[in-house]
């Protein structure tokens, strides 16, 4: 059964363009890190477990319309008590449910957990969140004094006149400025606002942290793989929430440290080598 | 339930003392009146927040802005394109904003609460009327000026981008402080929530005196209908978390106009800590919109399988329990604000719990119909269709209960398919059933029902293939309040907005029904001594003893209800 459900699953989620929701897909977006690897083991066993609850629901109903309607049972019975099955009905959800906290519980608390690595081979990314965009700063990446810092703008609002969405940069997922992070390598995102609350979060990575005024929250993710992925700001955050993409660029270390190189020099010119790399890495995807 | 001592033709002679018109309608403080009063304006406002709700599947059928700016700018001259689709940005968060409030604190409350519990509350323990028949009334009258005020709102100016607040029906500062909406919108919203709150309070104190003193004879707390344990439940709850919300807007309200910090940062104050006091009443607020449709579905389903309710006081302590733990579980709301991991892991033991009294209030009503010689009478249907989808709800509940998955699934559209299950399909189908169960005996006219077994299948089809893909959008990412969406969503975006359209035709069905019946005037079934009960025996509550329509006063003699009694 559960077989069925991770095929039914992994044969709707499979995408040319990682890191991007897929039309008519019915799961998880592919897992790129082993948190959301692991979510979506967790939620596999969720799904069958439920799936079970609601078949066994909708058994005992249909049974009960067919067998006990009013034509086939002419005579109700009167009985209103049965001890036996009142605590079999009381104790196997508990256990069920214990048996879902054991997994629940390894799972928060991985996520929870900073991994135990040398500080030094972290990457730190402050996310500010903003009406509407995001302020990505390198903490660690000092030059003159001052940290590596831009602004990450949409390139569509829901606008006339503006271009069509293509592979490369979807609609209303793709900015200006991507977040760029080193493939396997821990990375350290903390979450701020400047004016109202924004949420963090990359579908494809299973994070999702809200940036709040006056607050500095913390996530982390490793990726595994190379490539653009995708995620948009999740909490009502004013007129143009629906437009405030996150969009992350994962790329080997020496490109990543080729990147901050150029950036720290001129960010925008940075740009179009991402973009170089990150278009190589989509046709690998793609073929695959 | 059989009475000994008395002859309901006495109380027939109380038909004619009823008053005028407008002194009858307006200075009511018959409960049956407020009931119906409670049930039109739920009605009308139900109808606005319908209304709303078309907007957004209107909107979001399609990728990219469109209908909604038909909506905005209407007189402005000189309105670019542009000029109108940021205008409909925000008119979008206002319209679910409304959306969700008008059918949280203005159709479903006011239905089952107001509504339902009036009538039955008094005519279930054998009771003339309600405790405090003048509080009654100004609970009610208190509910269309909280509506004035919430329309009030949707039409002056909110945040810089329009009229009304569009912050969503959490008010979560400091979107809904001056950063956010500086406009008085959001002050007019919080004076309508202060009076709807005020409202709820009055009622509930209403009807927890009245079911702790007003039972008939022979009525012990343990012999009490499962409906009338519900809505002492409910107003237990209301008692409780509605102040919270009340010192939470009223913290609100002085931030945004007297200079406190209370949610302000800059002054030392949280955010993080309105969305605690709004949880804390918040999540009370779901069971108080559910508890009252677990006890109609219980005596629904009791009718018409023509049986006793199975597991009577499982039934009774598994609503107390859920409206206990309904306390301490509030900030599963809140797994992503960046809470400490072993506060997020009490959180998840904490609500998975509430799946045990859960599951036995579904098993005991299969129990219930187990053996029995079931009838299926379009309340029946209801009820049934009630089980089987509050069964999909309460199981993505359990879903989302685990704060692990929930980083993933937090404010994407599996959350907007789960709270619609249990709400748009659980609580709006008990609200159904129970209309269907008791319109003939408020009303007393009996009403088609072919044309509402076509209401039922409708609505049953259409509120699932709305709901059931967004489970799809929200795994795929797709986050909550979102006028616009990449194409990759659009699929089941379509698909869910068609789902809409039967659930517009299925409401035409239910006002055909309305109407028909009210042209039509088909008398209630009654017999020959004036007891008005069309379900037959196993109808044992005490309102199915009485005449249909029950006569202006009853019970002015109490009945006593024996020990042998069934619930």
């Amino acid at each position: 059964m559960r077989w069925i459900a991770v095929a039914l699953i992994s044969l709707f989620s499979l995408s040319a363009y990682a890191g991007q929701p897929t039309d008519g897909a019915l799961g998880f977006q592919p897992a790129a890190t082993d948190i959301m690897e692991r979510i979506n083991s967790f939620h596999n066993i969720l799904l069958v477990i439920i799936t079970l609850i609601v078949v066994i629901v909708m058994a005992l109903l249909l049974y009960v319309v067919f067998r006990f309607n009013s034509k086939a049972n002419k005579e109700p019975s009167k009985f209103s008590h049965n001890t036996l099955v009142e605590i079999v009905w009381t104790g196997v959800p508990v256990l069920i449910l214990m048996f879902i906290a054991f997994f629940s519980f390894n799972e928060l608390y991985y996520q929870g957990t900073f991994p135990d690595v040398e500080e030094s081979e972290v990457v730190n990314v402050k996310a500010q969140g903003n009406q509407w965009n995001w302020t990505y700063t390198y903490t660690d990446v000092i030059s003159d004094g001052y940290p590596l810092e831009f602004v990450s703008n949409p390139i569509h609002k829901g606008l006339p006149g503006e271009p069509e969405g293509t592979p490369d940069a979807p609609k209303n997922l793709a900015v200006d400025l991507p977040l760029v992070v080193p493939v396997d390598t821990i990375v350290r995102v903390q979450t701020a606002a400047s004016d109202v609350i924004h949420s963090f979060a990359v579908p494809a990575f299973g994070i999702k942290t809200d940036a709040v005024p006056g607050k500095l929250n913390e996530l982390w993710f490793k990726v595994n793989e190379t490539g653009t992925y995708y995620g948009q700001c999740s909490e009502l955050c004013g007129k143009d929430h629906a437009f405030m993409p996150i969009e992350v660029r994962v790329v080997t270390r020496q490109e990543y440290d080729a990147w901050l190189e150029q950036a720290q020099a001129d960010v925008y010119g940075a740009r179009e080598y991402v973009a170089s790399i990150s278009n190589s890495n989509i046709q690998l995807a793609s073929a695959r | 339930m059989p009475m000994d001592a008395i002859t309901p033709h006495d109380e027939l002679h109380d038909h004619d003392h009823k008053p005028g018109f407008f002194k009858r309608w307006f200075f009511s403080t018959n409960h049956k009146d407020i009931g119906t009063l409670y049930l039109i304006a739920a009605l009308c406002f139900g109808i606005i927040g319908t209304f709303l709700s078309g907007l957004i599947r209107l909107e979001l059928a399609q990728p990219g802005i469109g209908p909604l700016t038909h909506f905005v700018l209407w007189g402005v001259e000189g309105a670019t394109m542009e000029d109108k689709i940021e205008a409909a940005k925000h008119f979008y968060n206002t319209v679910i904003t409304y959306h969700g409030l008008i059918m949280i604190f203005f159709m479903v409350m006011p239905a089952l609460i107001g509504g339902f519990g009036n009538w039955f509350v008094p005519l279930m323990i054998g009771a003339p009327d309600m405790a405090f028949p003048r509080m009654n009334n100004i609970s009610f009258w208190l509910l269309p000026f909280s509506f004035l005020l919430a329309v009030l709102s949707m039409l002056v100016p909110g945040g810089p981008a329009g009229n009304g607040f569009g912050g969503g029906w959490v008010l979560y500062p400091p979107l809904s402080s001056t950063t956010g909406h500086p406009g008085p919108a959001m002050d007019l919203l919080i004076l309508s929530l202060h009076v709807a709150g005020i409202s709820s309070i009055l009622g509930a104190i209403n009807f927890i005196v009245t079911i702790l003193n007003m039972r008939a004879p022979g009525m012990t707390i343990h012999k009490m209908p499962l409906f009338v344990w519900a809505m002492l439940i409910t107003a237990f709850l209301l008692v409780l978390s509605l102040p919270v919300l009340a010192g939470a807007l009223t913290m609100l309200l002085t931030d945004r106009n007297f200079g406190t910090t209370f949610f302000d940062p800059a002054g030392g104050g949280d955010p993080i800590m309105f969305q605690h006091l709004f949880w804390f009443f918040g999540h009370p607020e779901v069971y108080i919109m559910i508890l009252p449709g677990f006890g109609i579905i219980s005596h629904i389903v009791s009718t018409f399988s023509k049986k006793p309710v199975f597991g009577y006081l499982g039934m009774a302590y598994a609503m107390a329990s859920i409206g206990f733990i309904g306390f301490i579980v509030w900030a599963h709301h809140m797994y992503t604000v960046g809470m400490n991991v072993d506060l997020k892991a009490y959180f998840v033991a904490a609500t998975m719990i509430i799946a045990v009294p859960t599951g036995i209030k579904i098993f005991s009503w299969i129990a219930t119909m187990w053996g029995g010689s079931i009838d299926f009478k379009v309340p029946m249907l209801w009820a049934i269709g009630f089980i089987f989808l509050f069964t999909v709800g309460g199981v993505t509940g359990v879903v989302l209960a685990n704060a692990g998955v929930d980083h993933s699934l937090h404010d994407t559209y599996y959350v907007v398919a789960h709270f619609h299950y249990v709400l748009s399909l659980g609580a709006v189908f008990t609200l159904f059933a129970g209309w269907y169960y008791w319109y003939e005996k408020m009303f007393g006219i009996k009403y088609n029902g072919f044309l509402a077994g076509i209401q039922f299948w409708l609505m049953f089809i259409g509120a699932n293939v709305i709901f059931f893909p967004q489970h799809f959008l929200g795994l795929n990412g797709m986050p909550r309040r979102y006028i616009d969406y990449p194409d990759a969503f659009a699929l089941w975006n379509m698909v869910s907005s068609i789902g809409y359209a039967i659930v517009l035709v299925s409401l035409l069905f239910f006002f055909l029904v309305l109407a028909e019946s009210m042209i039509r005037r088909r008398k209630a079934d009654m017999d020959e001594n004036g007891v008005g009960n069309p379900w037959g025996p196993y109808a044992t509550t005490l309102e199915w003893t009485l005449p249909s329509p029950p006569p202006f006063h009853q019970f002015n003699e109490l009945p006593r209800v024996k020990a042998d009694d069934h619930h």
